[in-house]
């Protein structure tokens, strides 16, 4: 399996031990600096913005909500996107980033339904509607539920990876109909008001403090998912020379070629 | 008489061939060829990676390192499939189908050897009268011969069988060697694990001996 | 005998094989679902004699009021068959992988996503196809307007294959796991609910004399692309449930 098209470094970051020290030096830099914008963010969406002209203060809570949506269709799509690395080419590398992040998405996904329903039932009058894009959420967490367990039901965790990402592969379709379930429904759920390449319809004080958070969630989640790779990847490379070396308190070997 | 270079080149061969399950490694490197009318014995003791190795050969494990080749070209779909047969633990057939649906069944995904019939086949393996029971009502060794039935109906030059002596009487066991050679004399060639000691018809087979 | 043998080597190759179509393949593993169904033919009445009763006890929980019963009987039928399809859907690879079949299917020269597109035929014939055929008894017993029934039965024409052979993709990577009763059902679950969605439009709107041919023309679309990408990532499944 001749590999020589890709950069050396994504060869050197490849490999096990060597994810293992990026991975560890990276992370607390990364949680330091989710820590500083998300208290930015809160602090302008909270403190700094004016109140909604029509739900007054109770419109707060996008500065979560939104995040959390975003971030429950971005880590879908790293997800999915590591999965089809670790299917084709069966880099464990990739394996266990694709498994990794199906807990963190659901979990941002569960946010994202549960801070919806709290911010639906002073405006809407409703716990819950079955609307299009509440329901297309729902079932994006039933499919990161599917691939937690269909990962967990194998006994080899490398094949039992491989079989979840193609199951992430195939519900990746309905990542745009969350997207576009706005657009294509009559729903109850508001339009989109944050355009990625356009005018976006959102007052600038509220607009800020919201795109702060969404780098707070993301910078989370990157510091989430290489610390969560990095336990992972102890635990399925537990036999190997490096791993011990760890253990026993020895600095750890690194390796210029992918394991 | 001199040997053409046709038949120089070997149906299969695996350079510095190694697999590793759980980071543990299970064989190699190994490297060898078969060629026509050869035959390869790979013994070892139980947990030893033959199966594994077999599988590796059969494509249904990709390899950890190294190669394989089916005629000097490297091993894909289009060269492995309809050049291997493959005889393993499991009989391959639907138990709730006879013999002759079975076989019936694989000759139509695999295409049949000129001449060759369920039937013919059958009486070869000598389990003539079981051809339209059940294949459950047959015993292991039956079971087996069927089997035995499928590499004579079936096209394919390279048999991989593991363990074939399985389950197999004295007679059984006679009558696989005797498949093998005529197989091996037809042009074909046999790569055939197994634990126990075993006599081959053709004193010429070559061993290869892994280690748990 | 050595020299038998190179003599019959050195000359020209002759041609000492029958080869298998695709088309002959596709129709050989048709004709074993087939058979193996027929043996297996008190097993098919199971997911029908479900549908009944579950469709009869429908108006003594309810109270036979016939208006009530009208209004439910489309989208409760819908529910109905997808459930009943749920158990045989799990099964549809695990015996093959079982006994070996599958390893025969991945060495023969077929295409692998082809025999799996034959399993997903001859898996909706025979254990989906009777449910749609008793779609009129079951209306009857629900009190289904007649003029939802065509409806009815095309929406199911094109959402079951559309679940079949989903269900195919997911039968396949579950029949490499452990056993596990409900991880079907959870894996399906989501990917179903789009589909049951459209159906249940096109009901609705049947139901209420609005045009229903949207979302028809949605699960259309749908199945085809299924038709195409399902068998393709169904053999990716079955490749990974043979390494074990």
């Amino acid at each position: 399996m001749s590999r020589s098209y890709l950069p050396h470094w994504i060869h050197w970051l490849g490999s096990p031990p060597n994810f293992y020290r990026f991975a560890g030096a990276l992370r607390p830099w990364l949680m330091a600096a989710a820590l500083v914008s998300a208290l930015i963010g809160l602090y302008g969406g909270l403190v700094l913005a004016p109140p909604d002209y029509q739900q007054g203060d109770a419109y707060r809570i996008i500065f979560i909500h939104v995040p959390s949506a975003w971030m429950s269709l971005f880590i879908y799509a790293t997800m999915a996107m590591a999965g089809l690395v670790a299917l084709v080419w069966r880099v464990k590398l990739a394996e266990v980033i694709a498994m990794e992040c199906a807990p963190t998405g659901a979990a941002f996904t569960l946010i994202t339904l549960l801070t919806g329903s709290m911010w639906g039932k002073p405006m809407w009058g409703t716990w819950w509607t079955w609307d299009a894009r509440l329901t297309s959420e729902l079932v994006l967490l039933f499919l990161y539920f599917g691939v937690i367990g269909l990962y967990n039901a194998f006994e080899d965790r490398r094949r039992g990876a491989r079989a979840a990402s193609l199951l992430a592969l195939v519900g990746i379709v309905n990542l745009p109909i969350v997207h576009y379930s706005v657009q294509w429904w009559n729903t109850l759920h508001q339009g989109t008001t944050v355009d990625l390449f356009g005018k976006s319809s959102i007052a600038p004080s509220m607009l800020w403090p919201l795109l702060v958070m969404a780098l707070a969630t993301h910078l989370y989640f990157f510091a989430s998912i290489l610390g969560r790779a990095r336990t992972a990847l102890l635990s399925l490379e537990s036999g190997k020379q490096w791993v011990r070396a760890l253990i026993g308190g020895q600095p750890t070997p690194t390796t210029g070629a992918p394991t | 008489m001199a040997i053409s270079p046709a038949s120089r080149a070997p149906l299969l061969s695996a350079h510095r061939l190694a697999f590793s399950r759980n980071d543990e490694p299970v064989f190699g490197p190994l490297d060898f060829s078969l060629g026509r009318g050869e035959t390869l014995l790979i013994e070892g003791d139980n947990g030893s990676g033959k199966t594994t190795l077999l599988r590796v050969l059969a494509g249904m494990l990709p390899p950890g390192e190294g190669e394989i080749r089916f005629d000097n070209e490297p091993a894909s779909r289009d060269n492995r499939n309809g050049c291997v047969l493959w005889l393993g633990h499991r009989t391959g057939m639907n138990e709730s189908l006879s013999a002759r649906e079975n076989l019936e069944f694989l000759a139509g995904l695999y295409g049949t050897r000129q001449g060759a019939s369920a039937a013919s086949a059958m009486e070869r393996v000598g389990v003539v009268g079981w051809l339209d029971e059940p294949l459950r009502t047959l015993s292991a060794g039956q079971k087996k011969r069927v089997g035995l039935a499928r590499l004579l109906l079936l096209p394919g030059d390279v048999w991989l069988l593991d363990e074939p002596y399985a389950n197999l009487d004295r007679h059984g066991i006679e009558l696989v060697n005797a498949l093998i050679a005529e197989h091996c004399a037809d042009g074909g060639a046999a790569l055939v694990t197994s634990h126990g000691a075993v006599r081959f018809a053709d004193p010429r087979a070559r061993h290869i001996h892994l280690v748990a | 005998m050595a020299s038998t043998a190179q003599s019959i080597v050195d000359g020209t190759t002759v041609t000492r094989v029958e080869h298998a179509s695709a088309f002959g393949a596709c129709g050989a593993l048709l004709r074993r679902d087939f058979v193996l169904a027929w043996r297996r033919r008190g097993e098919l009445f199971l997911p029908l004699l479900y549908a009944v009763i579950v469709a009869a006890l429908f108006p003594f929980a309810l109270g036979p009021d016939p208006a009530l019963l009208a209004r439910i009987a489309g989208g409760v039928l819908l529910v109905i068959v997808v459930l009943a399809m749920l158990p045989a859907l799990e099964s549809m690879f695990r015996a093959d992988l079982e006994d070996g079949t599958l390893e025969q299917w991945l060495l023969a020269p077929q295409p692998l996503a082809l025999l799996a597109l034959t399993r997903v035929i001859a898996h909706w014939l025979t254990t989906v196809l009777p449910l749609i055929v008793v779609m009129p008894l079951l209306g009857a017993l629900l009190n289904l307007p007649v003029k939802v029934l065509p409806v009815l039965i095309v929406a199911l024409l094109l959402a079951t294959p559309l679940l079949v052979l989903l269900g195919s993709v997911l039968s396949a990577l579950a029949a490499g796991a452990r056993r596990s009763g409900i991880l079907m059902a959870l894996m399906l679950l989501p990917l179903a609910v789009p589909v049951v969605i459209f159906a249940a439009g096109a009901i609705a709107a049947a139901q209420s004399g609005m045009p229903f041919i949207a979302p028809l023309s949605w699960l259309a679309a749908a199945l085809v692309l299924a038709i195409v990408l399902a068998p393709l990532a169904c053999a990716t499944a079955l490749r990974i449930a043979v390494e074990a």
